[in-house]
């Protein structure tokens, strides 16, 4: 479970995060949504540490992330997988390479249990026989399946998904959808999906929170989000005229 | 500016922290003195042979009186070569070929996320991707200058033995004249090498690591890199030459 406690972060004298508040779950695929520059990404890298927030606290089950020495926040750190929004698998490294690192990084694995866990990730998220392959000679859904692979391949108690299918086709974006799911249920994870697409919203939504201008403006599930009453979240699902129409 | 010196000195001190798994640094220093050293050496030894074979054919069209005696161009070319053009104007090369690649690539790595990638999996970004460039060029770049230099001496007696335009044998005796002071000239040109190499490096890794922006500023921060990395190599050339020679 992540707990973030009033959470407000400004870049300049701009303030992208006002006072976040929100219980992540454990085992269920929790989702931020929000317009763009609504300040999605700025809670996640908060939250993963990449940015430190100006006022709030956050907690990572009973450990709280600002009070965490560099040592257990190293440790943290290797607790946590995520998937980035245009991949960022390293390209200089073929696709089991990528996997590996790590498991090379952080573990006294001999090559053979290495070899083991790569290829366990990567027929969990069903790519086959293209360990030799560098990201550049693969699609985009398979780029994302690798990088699902990496982030799960030390078997991370908190996952991070930065808007897992954009520039997916919507046939493989709920496939990727789907694996998250999949995923977080079979390893009791806490994910967290940030995205903006209403079709995974609808398919995976279980824990959702709605930021609007860096401000929580609601929080549900995907049963309760299209009867919402909240003006600026009605606006934003009900944008396209068929789900409008669909409405009527 | 005293920001972006800050920021400089943090990411230096951030290499010296201790590595996640020293095997895998070792592979990366590997790689680097193949990417930085090994790749660079055609270019290197094709400039330095044509800057030798040059030197050779300028300096004896400009001695023309028969009281200097031939040698003293092969003597001429030594001195040039080891004093100032293979350190440091092979250098400058390097600070064009390696400085944008160092900072394009950190700078495509920052744009693409897979710096933020090292950081969440809790990676030492900075130790991992610059300390091993920046060892790798202070190990190799001096094997390469001394590859210029032989090189170099090589592209005059070349020019030599083609042209005649003086004796092999004397262009030989030039370049081992004075031959106590060569150790020292040596000396002198890979501490300076070492230097340059240290800046080539880390400069060129701080304008791509620090890289904010997309695909336009990863070409700024590689045309930055050169430019900083150039101006600095000239600065630190005389400051060096200063406190050595004299």
């Amino acid at each position: 479970m992540i707990t973030v406690k009033h959470i407000s972060k400004s870049f300049s004298d701009v303030q992208i995060l006002k006072d976040i508040s929100f219980v992540f779950e454990t085992g269920k695929t929790n989702l931020i949504i929000g317009k763009s520059g609504s300040g999605k990404s700025v809670l996640t890298k908060c939250m993963v540490g990449l940015y430190e927030p100006d006022h709030g606290d956050i907690f990572f089950d009973d450990r709280k992330l600002s009070a965490l020495k560099p040592k257990e926040r190293k440790q943290l750190r290797r607790e946590i997988g995520m998937l980035f929004q245009a991949s960022a698998l390293f390209d200089s490294l073929s696709v089991e390479e990528n996997v590996a690192f790590p498991i090379k990084m952080f573990t006294k694995m001999s090559k053979e249990e290495i070899d083991e866990r790569v290829n366990f990730c990567l027929n969990r998220v069903d790519i086959i026989n293209k360990n030799q392959l560098y990201p550049s000679e693969l699609s985009g859904g398979m780029q994302k399946r690798v990088a699902i692979a990496r982030a799960i391949a030390m078997q991370p108690k908190y996952l991070f998904c930065d808007e897992p299918n954009s520039g997916l086709d919507p046939v493989t974006a709920i496939v990727i959808d789907e694996l998250i799911q999949e995923i977080t249920e079979e390893y009791n994870m806490t994910t967290i999906v940030i995205t903006h697409d209403m079709n995974s919203v609808l398919e995976i939504g279980e824990n959702i929170m709605f930021i609007d201008q860096g401000e929580n403006k609601w929080t549900g599930s995907k049963n309760e989000i299209l009867d919402v009453k909240v003006k600026e979240l009605h606006d934003f699902i009900y944008v396209s005229k068929f789900l409008q129409q669909m409405k009527k | 500016m005293i920001q972006a010196f800050g920021k400089y000195m943090v990411m230096l001190y951030s290499i010296f922290l201790k590595p996640e798994k020293f095997s895998i640094y070792w592979k990366r220093f590997v790689d680097e003195i193949i990417q930085l050293g090994l790749k660079s050496l055609f270019i290197v030894i094709l400039m330095s042979g044509f800057m030798g074979a040059v030197l050779v054919i300028q300096t004896a069209s400009v001695i023309e009186s028969a009281w200097i005696p031939d040698y003293t161009v092969g003597f001429t070319v030594k001195q040039s070569m080891l004093l100032e053009f293979c350190p440091t104007i092979i250098s400058l090369i390097l600070a064009g070929k390696v400085g944008s690649n160092i900072a394009s690539e950190l700078g495509t790595m920052r744009v693409t996320e897979q710096i933020d990638a090292l950081e969440v999996m809790g990676v030492n970004s900075v130790g991992y991707l610059i300390g091993p460039k920046i060892i790798a060029s202070l190990f190799i770049f001096p094997i390469v200058i001394m590859y210029s230099m032989f090189f170099g001496f090589l592209g005059g007696g070349l020019v030599c033995f083609f042209t005649e335009i003086i004796p092999v044998e004397q262009y030989i005796e030039g370049i081992r004249s004075f031959s106590e002071e060569n150790f020292g000239y040596v000396r002198y040109a890979l501490i300076k090498t070492s230097v340059f190499a240290f800046l080539i490096t880390s400069i060129s890794s701080y304008f791509g690591y620090f890289l904010k922006g997309g695909a336009l500023e990863v070409g700024k921060a590689s045309t930055k890199a050169v430019v900083y990395s150039s101006v600095f190599i000239l600065i630190a050339n005389y400051i060096l030459t200063q406190l050595i020679l004299i």
